[in-house]
This record gives structure tokens, C-alpha cells and sequence, in this order.
């Protein structure tokens, strides 16, 4: 889930009509002094993180001199929470709280509905407290069409013995947090605690508040740059994944990097799953044999074999991963030919050089194994594949014994270059480009290309393949990109078609130009 | 496959008397699926795309909105829908308004307040929906709604008929589960991908509460996951009395890494459901049969079988 810092969320809560106190967000400590004068003192100092209980690991503190919030801002400047490093830190007046509520707004998957919840006491531990006081814990299941109604939230605030003026304000308060969740589609947002202030005004002290993944392409005025929840930052080569996955909607591709920093010969694979339950059995396979997992990655629901192929080059950028191991449910309802069709020109495009374990069972399979294992023994390392009727268990066996045997080379294989054509013929695809080298082309008797070809949409023009359909088609999407005109091509023909599939970012990251 | 064909057997949501509609026929994904569903044996009467009325996939009609479709041809049960994730929710109220009383909706990503909006329109009308993110469904031998098996030849290799319901949340182990029980001799009544998002239209309770009224169902297999109480639910329908028929069940995500969770109101609500450790516990308390490992699904489920007709 896409989660929001603290002040920004406050941010959407005031826009909704919500008092939130006074506060600056710094970035270094110079910029302290200022936000003192803007908030004045005594003040509050939170460092800007995704977790709970910030006070108990050093995350909160309060300052009455601009020397004291000074030093706060500075080692909290200095911490990582949770893998994260704090690089903003809320400066905010201190308030004069005379009473602590809990409000939520969350999604309720059993009743398909928004729900509100509502504690008459908030703060720390509130999670036991609605444990241990059941009866100081008020809900409202929401109808979605008409929102969270005034009535509804009085209601419910009643139940827990709140009465009057106050009853009142705190149900306004609720009918804008469920708005404010509305607009911007929250899977949870949260005041912990909401206080009454000396004043008697209502103001939210905390907020945490999380977007909707689906509905973030709604929302470009958050500016969430990447809509998944990562329990790290997100490294350059989740970036460069991210970028594929959000420019390509054709199929699911998730990548995200699990370990860094990790050696060769300590038992990393790089791990290509297809489907989440699958994917997991298939990794606690691994886990079980002793295997770390480098990257959790999944390519699913019918992906063209371009996306697999970005997938591939994305999981081998790893340098020190010691395999390369897929595997899903094993009985995929997707063509798994197009998945081994990409699988193969990224592995022979880098000259693969840690063993290969892929279970690709599912809709023709033969076919795809064959492409598999076929199309890739000149290269330096082994690769096997495996149908339904194998178990991940037995493929993760198979790991094990490949990487006990294989011996690789002394120096790691370097990439193939991109071919040049003497007479090329391209077009453009929906991600790429297809180029085919006529020169090559006319030495070619088997012209599989054409026959080969997915979507069909080559033929022969004097004895060459151009495109039968128009190059504004081919872009748009007609052109599916299954790479057979390559890889077949390779295999069965002359060598003459290639087809380019740009990954933004990624040879500037491996230092390749 | 006549001979299965003409052999009374019941199954759940669907079967190939029941009237399908596809929208978004004429694109990638909406195509390839009609084709698997026809050549499957399910009867698909129409397709709808707005725009392209008028035109004939695969020997199906081509409406522009499915109320003209329904104007034409007659009153259509059920309606799958392939359209991109920010249409879906207009898809589907599209096809409720019109009177159909199944959904089965495919795509991934769909937003969550959308399906929301659609669970309350549905609620309304007295309509259900599968997914969304669903690979779909299918009554081996009959029908089938998505694209469970990709291709009809495949579909009909890896499914049998017989007694045994499948409930998964995960899409790929729908298949594999269908597809091992069969390979050991196990036969199936339906097999059912609920979705893999947080709301679904059908969760496992659902699902199982028609396994349960099903007559030709006599155990169901469940493949839960981490998350959520669909399996608690379950877990509380089977104290209850309301669910009568033996539950296999195994639970995914025992060794995923517990996330930070960012969120009070998830636990206030779940109050310690929601883990693979509660799951299997309470599960295993109401006397369903938890499986540890993957591959002891198919003799399990033999053995729970044989009681039964031992009891007879």
C-alpha cells in the first residue's frame, strides 16, 4: 500500500476540514531555527517514518529552546527506522491536550463496505485497549454510495459514552476523515490520538493514512512515486522494475529486491515466481534447502514474452546471485512458450552464467521446455526446465545439484553486443523495435519468421519479411511482442531478426553504455 | 466428453445451460477467453464492446451496451468481464443494471473503492460477483468462466468430473490442486479461483456455504492464504452446523516475512486473525482437515473421501 508520511496526510485532513496543529517539515537542521519561529515553543519533534510507537525508540521528542529542538533534529536526522533512513523531520507546536480519542476509517473486506472506528480512549497500545475495553470501542459499517452520515457517526460515538457538544464534534470530525478517505481512496486512515485541546477545539495530533495501490494513477497530485509497500526504500533496480511494470499493463510483473550486499558463494538465487501462491511454495522449497532468496519476482496473467524478458535482464543485474531458479504453480493456465521465448534471449543475452532451474508446467509446456533447454546449450551455464508433473521440491533438488557441480568460469562471461544490421527493416512495437537485417535475411531458407510469428502479421515481399499490416498496427499493439522472430530465428534460421526492448535505466545502473 | 455432458451432474454458479455474455470481446484478452469458453462447452450468446456493435467474434454477436444486447437477444445469467481495470467498475454496473445476476470479473488492479461501489450495487440488484483478480471458474465437462485451463484442450486433460469442490485465493493454484486431485483419481464438482484481492465479490465462506448446497459436493478442498478471515469465517460456519461437509484445507504464506504493519485498525478489527498460525489453529479446532504440505493434498483428501462412502 501506497503510505503517506505523517504531514502529508495531516495535509489531506486539513483540506477536509480537520484542525492539525502548527508545523514545519525540515530536511536539515539548519532549517530549524525557522520552523520555530513558525510554530513557536514548546515543540514537537517526530521524526517522519512508516512505523508505530515512535516515541519508545527516540523517534519523538519535545523541545522548549531552538537548542534543544535543534538536537533533536539532528539525531533524528541520523536514524534508520525500519530500514528506512529518516530524511524529514515534523516540526509541529506542542498542544495543550486535555482528552485522547482514537478515529479510523478502513476497509472492511467482510462486509465489502468503508468502516469507521471509534475509541473513547486513544494513544499508545491501542490495539490492547480495544482488546481489554470492548465497550470503550464504538464501529459504523459505511454505505458507499451515500458516505459516512452525521447521524450514523453520533450514533456510534454515543456507544461508547461520549455525550453532548463533544459527541457532535467528534462525529463532524469523522464525516471529514471519511471524505478526506473518500477522495483519495485510503486503504486505512487513521488519527491516533485525536485530542481535544485546551481551547475545546478538536485537532488531530497524529495521522496515518495509506492509498489505495489501485488508485494511485487517480491521485498524480500525491506524488507516491512508486504505489507498493516495500519493507526498505525502494533500490535503483526496484525503480528501473517499477518503470516497466507501470508502462506495460499486459499481464502482472512485481520485482522486488530482497537482500543486498551479499557475496558470491553465499547461496543467493535469483527467484522468478509466476502467481503468489505458487510463488511462495516454490521459494519455501528453497528456503528449506538452505537458499536465500535474492528478489521476489512474478511474472503472471498471460505476461507477453517481452515483459518476462525485462523481468529476466531485471534479475540477472543481481551480480552476485549463485542461481537463477523460476517456478509458479506449476499448471498455468498462460501459454508458457512466450515466458520461455523471453527467458531465453535474456539468458543468452548475458551469456547466463549461473545455473538455470525453470519449471514451466502449464499450457504447452512441451513446447515450451523444448524452447527452453533447446535454444540455450552453447551457454556457459546449464539450464533445465520442468513440467507440471514435477514438484517444486524435485526442482529445487535439482538446484542443489547443479550448483554443487557447476564449476563457473573463471571470469564472468561478458554480454552479447547488440547485433548491427547491414540492410535493416524495422518497426516499432508497443515497448520496442523489431529489425530484421535483409542482407542476413536473403541468405535465409527456412524464413520460420513468418511462420513462427504469434500475432501473424509478416510476410514475404520478394523473398523478405516486411510487416502485412500497417506500422501504425505493429505499434499499437499488434505486433505482441512474443519474440519468435528472434529466437526462432537464431535457432532455425539465419540470425537476422532482432528485436530491441529498451529497460530504462538499466545499463546506466550495471555501468554498460 | 457427450457421455459427461449428458450425465446429471450438478456443480455450483455454473454449467453449459447457463447464458454467457463477454464484455470486452473484442480485445486481447477478452478474445482468447471467449474462445476457450466456447470450445469448452460453455454458451456464450454474446459479446459487448461500445463501439464496435454490429460485428461478429468468433460467430458471436458484437453489441455496443449490454442493455441492447439483452433487448435482442433475451435475458443473459451471467457476464464475464475483460475490460481494463479503470473500466471495470462501469463494466460491471453496466451489467447489473441490465438484470444479470453473475459476475465474473478477471482483471487485476481494479481499485478497491470501486469494487465496493459494485459489492453495494450487486447487494442491490441481488446479484453475486467472482473476483475481481480472478482466473475464474469451471464444472469440469460443462462450462467454463475466465480462463481457467487457457485452452479448451488443456482444460479438458487437467479437470475431471467428479465430487470434489476447490475454493483457492490464489489463481495458479486452482489449477494445480484441480490438476493433481484429477491425476490422482480424484474427480471435481466445480473448481473456483475467488480472487486475489482483499474484497472479493465470493470469498471462501461463500463459496463453500454453495459447495454445502450442492448435493453432488461431498468434501471441498480450500487453499487459503495469510491475510484477511476468510478462513476464520470458514472456521466459524463449520462450528455453526452451517457447513457440514469436510474441509481440506491448506494454508499459503507460512514462510512469507511478516510486514510491518503500519496500520492500528487492521488489528483492532482482526483482533489476532489473519496470521498462518491463527489460521491453521482455528481451522484445525472446528475439525477441518489442514494439510502441511502442498503435496499430501490429493491422498488426504482421498482418504477423507473413502470415510465417507465407508460411512454409507
Amino acid at each position: 500500500m501506497a503510505r503517506l508520511h505523517e504531514y502529508q496526510g495531516k495535509k489531506l485532513l486539513a483540506e477536509a476540514g480537520i484542525k492539525i496543529p502548527q508545523y514545519r517539515v525540515v530536511r536539515n537542521v539548519g532549517e530549524t531555527d525557522e520552523a520555530i519561529e513558525t510554530v513557536g515553543l514548546p515543540a514537537v519533534i517526530k521524526a517522519q517514518a512508516w512505523t508505530t510507537g515512535r516515541a519508545s525508540i527516540g523517534a519523538i521528542a519535545f523541545a522548549g529552546s531552538p537548542a534543544e529542538a535543534r538536537a533533536a533534529v539532528q539525531k533524528m536526522l541520523g536514524l534508520e527506522i525500519k530500514g528506512f533512513p529518516v530524511t524529514e523531520v515534523l516540526v509541529e507546536e506542542k498542544l495543550k491536550i486535555t482528552r485522547e480519542f482514537y478515529l479510523g476509517i478502513i476497509i472492511d473486506d467482510t462486509n465489502k463496505c468503508p468502516r469507521m472506528i471509534f475509541s473513547s480512549v486513544g494513544g499508545t497500545g491501542i490495539e490492547e485497549i480495544a482488546r481489554a475495553h470492548p465497550d470503550k470501542v464504538a464501529h459504523a459499517l459505511v454505505d458507499i454510495r451515500w458516505g459516512l452520515r452525521d447521524f450514523e457517526a453520533r450514533n456510534a460515538i454515543r456507544k461508547t459514552g461520549v455525550t453532548g457538544k463533544l459527541q457532535v464534534q467528534l462525529a463532524g470530525t469523522a464525516v471529514k476523515l471519511y471524505e478526506a478517505a473518500r477522495k483519495y481512496e485510503a486503504r486505512s486512515a487513521e488519527i491516533n490520538p485525536l485530542v481535544v485541546v485546551e481551547s475545546g477545539e478538536i485537532v488531530a495530533a497524529d495521522c496515518r493514512f495509506t492509498v489505495d495501490d489501485y488508485a494511485v494513477f487517480r491521485h498524480a497530485d500525491l506524488g507516491i512515486e512508486i504505489a507498493r509497500e516495500f519493507g526498505h526504500p525502494p533500490t535503483a533496480l526496484d525503480k528501473i522494475a517499477y518503470d516497466v511494470e507501470k508502462n506495460d499493463w499486459r499481464g502482472t510483473f512485481y520485482f522486488i529486491e530482497l537482500a543486498r550486499g551479499y557475496n558470491k558463494g553465499e547461496k543467493y538465487l535469483g527467484f522468478h515466481g509466476a502467481g503468489g501462491g505458487g510463488s511462495m511454495m516454490s521459494m519455501d522449497a528453497l528456503t528449506k534447502r538452505g537458499y536465500q532468496i535474492a528478489n521476489f519476482c512474478d511474472t503472471s496473467g498471460n505476461p507477453p514474452a517481452s515483459k518476462v524478458y525485462r523481468a529476466a535482464k531485471i534479475i540477472l543485474a543481481q551480480p552476485n546471485i549463485d542461481g537463477y531458479f523460476g517456478s509458479g504453480s506449476g499448471v498455468a493456465s498462460q501459454e508458457q512458450f512466450h515466458s520461455a521465448r523471453g527467458l531465453v534471449k535474456a539468458f543468452r543475452e548475458e551469456n547466463i552464467s549461473v545455473p538455470v532451474v525453470i519449471r514451466l508446467g502449464g499450457n504447452l509446456e512441451d513446447l515450451a521446455i523444448k524452447i527452453l533447454t533447446e535454444y540455450t546449450t552453447d551457454l556457459p551455464a546449464p539450464v533445465e526446465g520442468y513440467k507440471k508433473d514435477d514438484p517444486a521440491d524435485y526442482c529445487a533438488e535439482r538446484m542443489q545439484k547443479l550448483l554443487a557441480e557447476y564449476r563457473p568460469p573463471a571470469e564472468k562471461p561478458k554480454p552479447r553486443p547488440k547485433p548491427m544490421a547491414a540492410k535493416p527493416y524495422s518497426f516499432k512495437t508497443i515497448t520496442g523495435k523489431v529489425t530484421f537485417d535483409h542482407d542476413r535475411c536473403a541468405k535465409c531458407e527456412s524464413k520460420i519468421c513468418v511462420e513462427k510469428c504469434v500475432p501473424k502479421i509478416l510476410k514475404l515481399e520478394n523473398g523478405l519479411p516486411v510487416l502485412a499490416i500497417t506500422v501504425e498496427d505493429a505499434a499499437k499493439g499488434k505486433c505482441t511482442e512474443c519474440l519468435a522472430c528472434e529466437i526462432e530465428c537464431e535457432q532455425h534460421g539465419a540470425a537476422g531478426g532482432y528485436v530491441d526492448l529498451p529497460i530504462a535505466g538499466l545499463d546506466k545502473y550495471l555501468g554498460r553504455t | 466428453m457427450d457421455i459427461l455432458r449428458t450425465r446429471k451432474l450438478m456443480s455450483i454458479l455454473i454449467d453449459q445451460t447457463k447464458k454467457v455474455i463477454v464484455q470486452g470481446i473484442t480485445g486481447r484478452e477478452g478474445m482468447a477467453r471467449a474462445k476457450l469458453m466456447i470450445e469448452y462447452g460453455t454458451t456464450v450468446v454474446a459479446g459487448c464492446t461500445p463501439g464496435k456493435g454490429g460485428e461478429t467474434v468468433l460467430g458471436v454477436p458484437v453489441f455496443d451496451t449490454l442493455e441492447e444486447a439483452v433487448e435482442t437477444i433475451g435475458q443473459v445469467d451471467i457476464s464475464t468481464i475483460f475490460v481494463p481495470a479503470p473500466l471495470v467498475k462501469d463494466a460491471a454496473i453496466e451489467a447489473l443494471s441490465a438484470g444479470i445476476k453473475l459476475l465474473v470479473i478477471v482483471p487485476d488492479r481494479v481499485p478497491i473503492y470501486d469494487v465496493l461501489e459494485i459489492a453495494a450495487v450487486a447487494k442491490e440488484m441481488g446479484a453475486e460477483f467472482v473476483g475481481p483478480n480472478t482466473l475464474g471458474l469451471l464444472s469440469p465437462g460443462k462450462a467454463v468462466l475466465g480462463m481457467i485451463g487457457g485452452s479448451a484442450a488443456s482444460a479438458r486433460n487437467w479437470f475431471l468430473p467428479g465430487n470434489c469442490g476447490v475454493t483457492s485465493r490464489s489463481g495458479g493454484i486452482t489449477s494445480s490442486i484441480a490438476y493433481y486431485l484429477s491425476r490422482a483419481g480424484v474427480g471435481l464438482s466445480s473448481i473456483v479461483h475467488v480472487g486475489g484481492d482483499a474484497v472479493v465479490g465470493l470469498p471462501h465462506p461463500e463459496i463453500i456455504k454453495k459447495y454445502e448446497a450442492d448435493p453432488e459436493t461431498k468434501a471441498v478442498v480450500m487453499f487459503g492464504e495469510i491475510g484477511g478471515s476468510q478462513e476464520e469465517t470458514v472456521a466459524d460456519l463449520i462450528e455453526s452446523g452451517a457447513v457440514t461437509k469436510p474441509i481440506i484445507a491448506y494454508i499459503g504464506g507460512r514462510g512469507a516475512k511478516s510486514g510491518t504493519r503500519f496500520s492500528h485498525a487492521g488489528a483492532i478489527i482482526e483482533g489476532g486473525r489473519g496470521t498462518y498460525e491463527g489460521k491453521v489453529e482455528r481451522l484445525k479446532t472446528a475439525g477441518a482437515h489442514v494439510v502441511e504440505n502442498f503435496g499430501d493434498i490429493p491422498a488426504v483428501t482421498k482418504k477423507v473421501l473413502a470415510s465417507l462412502s465407508g460411512k454409507m
